[in-house]
């Protein structure tokens, strides 16, 4: 209630300087405007077509990053020396914006997918990687001992100790993982998309001082990225940790 | 214990990735598969490197850069933590900030960068502004959290001691929320670090570290480019490194408010 009441404050100001007329209307357009044009994009399916194609590309960047974070990441936990010869390596290579790439990405590929899931994959690569192997190196060494005299081996050990205990630890990261991925890919699509994608649109209209498609490429961009990091990955997040009595190791 | 060989040898063994990475880039660039114009080898980055560094060039690129991350990310530092600390202290701003703040800290940053550009021009003013927006949602959460996490009981007992307002705030308020303003900062710094080189794309500045790269683009000059993003990395390490880790000593570690 009290949220709402802070909103609404806050349309009305937005609004009186809209109408004010002390800025362009293309520039500050009024809500209505604004509602219009969403509303516009989304009956004619642009809007759909656009956000299909963001997605694409997150998720692709995201599961390469998935598979290579959870690859790597486990033998960084399990052998010594492949951990002291990629720490480095990641440290030096983490504080690089994933953008910075992007203009070598775009001579080396062209503009278009390619490019933009690599920048993805790049943004979405470091959250996962350090979480699995943060989270691997975590299990509880009893658990370990208890199931090696219990007779587990190898693989069974792995599978049965290992990737269960580091689970929330993974999950977690599946979801910082994202948040990186959903600003990436944004970026990404302004600077390497040719056509379609939330970012490429609001890029595109910048050249038509179409302000209202900007805004109303944000409130999607927004709306999309709120579903999937609270409700799809904040929901896993909840379910398996907490089922699984992970809690007190995912706080840690 | 014989540290001299140990210390050699540990630096023997955090140069080797870096040696096996170069040594494999340069086989690459040497195979010729790719036109040397699109992948240069390890000599010629270096080269590059130190010819734009010798110039200056990278050093105007990289003030730059510096000047529009401190401008921006200072406003963000010092608006963010006043917000944060006003929003966990009276409940009518928290009331009136909160929503706000929880819509628009999920968004994006970049997102917002084109109609940052429309409203305030290219160039420095759109790229500075748009760095203190996006710093400024952590610094606020972080600040905001922190206020609200600083223990009931020691701002009683600060009371019953008769401290006023501003002892209260000064002597427990503060201290006990800045472990968290000095994490706000930090994100806010690594946010902000990753949007400007974005932005400095976008906003086709004349002198910047992400413009360098992104020129360099037009001339397949991808040497440039890489010597742009070893730049890049060396002054994000900086960052981390020589600012944060001294400033948490210095505030958070002295004061007791967290065990190093």
């Amino acid at each position: 209630m009290r949220a709402l009441i802070s909103i609404a404050l806050f349309a009305v100001l937005y609004e009186a300087v809209a109408r004010s007329g002390w800025f362009a209307p293309a520039l500050v357009p009024t809500l209505p405007a604004i509602a219009a044009r969403l509303y516009d994009m989304l009956a004619d399916g642009s809007m759909a077509n656009h956000a299909m194609n963001t997605l694409y590309r997150v998720f692709a960047g995201l599961a390469l990053a998935a598979v290579f974070g959870l690859v790597l990441g486990f033998l960084m936990a399990r052998y010594r020396a492949v951990e002291r010869f990629f720490m480095p390596l990641v440290s030096a290579f983490m504080p690089i914006p994933s953008l910075a790439w992007a203009p070598i990405f775009i001579l080396w590929f062209g503009l278009g997918n390619v490019a933009t899931i690599l920048i993805v994959f790049y943004a979405a690569s470091f959250p996962m990687l350090l979480n699995t192997w943060t989270g691997a190196r975590a299990v509880n060494p009893l658990w370990l001992r208890a199931a090696g005299s219990m007779g587990a081996s190898g693989p069974a050990l792995f599978w049965k100790v290992v990737v269960p205990g580091a689970s929330p630890f993974i999950i977690t990261g599946l979801r910082l993982a994202f948040q990186r991925a959903w600003i990436a890919v944004v970026g990404a699509e302004m600077l390497a998309a040719s056509d379609f994608g939330l970012g490429w649109v609001i890029f595109d209209a910048k050249e038509f001082l179409n302000a209202d498609i900007m805004l109303s490429s944000l409130v999607m961009i927004g709306a999309i990225g709120f579903i999937f990091e609270r409700v799809v990955f904040g929901t896993l997040e909840k379910t398996t940790v907490l089922r699984w009595g992970m809690v007190r190791t995912a706080k840690a | 214990m014989n540290r001299g060989p140990s210390l050699i040898l540990r630096g023997a063994v955090a140069a080797l990735p870096f040696a096996v990475l170069a040594a494999t880039w340069e086989l690459v660039a040497r195979t010729g598969a790719f036109p040397p114009r699109l992948f240069p080898t390890v000599e010629q980055v270096a080269a590059t490197f130190a010819r734009l560094a010798a110039s200056g060039i990278l050093l105007h690129h990289a003030g730059d850069t510096l000047l529009r991350l401190a401008a921006g990310f200072g406003m963000a530092a010092i608006l963010g933590a006043l917000l944060g600390i006003a929003m966990g202290r009276s409940r009518q701003v928290e009331d009136l900030a909160l929503p706000l703040v929880s819509i628009g800290a999920p968004i994006p940053g970049i997102a917002y960068a084109p109609l940052f550009l429309l409203w305030f021009g290219l160039g420095n003013t759109g790229s500075i502004v748009l760095v203190a927006f996006v710093s400024l949602f952590p610094v606020v959460l972080n600040t905001w959290t922190g206020v609200k996490a600083v223990k009931e009981i020691w701002i009683r007992a600060a009371q019953t001691m008769g401290a006023d307002e501003r002892r209260l705030f000064r002597h427990v308020i503060l201290p006990g929320a800045l472990p968290y303003i000095v994490t706000g900062w930090r994100l806010g710094l690594a946010q902000a670090w990753r949007i400007l080189v974005g932005v400095e794309m976008l906003a086709a500045v004349q002198w910047g570290l992400g413009w360098l790269i992104f020129g360099s683009r037009e001339f397949l000059n991808t040497d440039v480019m890489l010597a742009g993003i070893a730049a890049i990395g060396a002054i994000g390490l900086a960052l981390e490194n020589l600012v944060f880790e001294p400033l948490e000593r210095y505030t958070v570690v002295r004061w007791g408010m967290m065990s190093s």
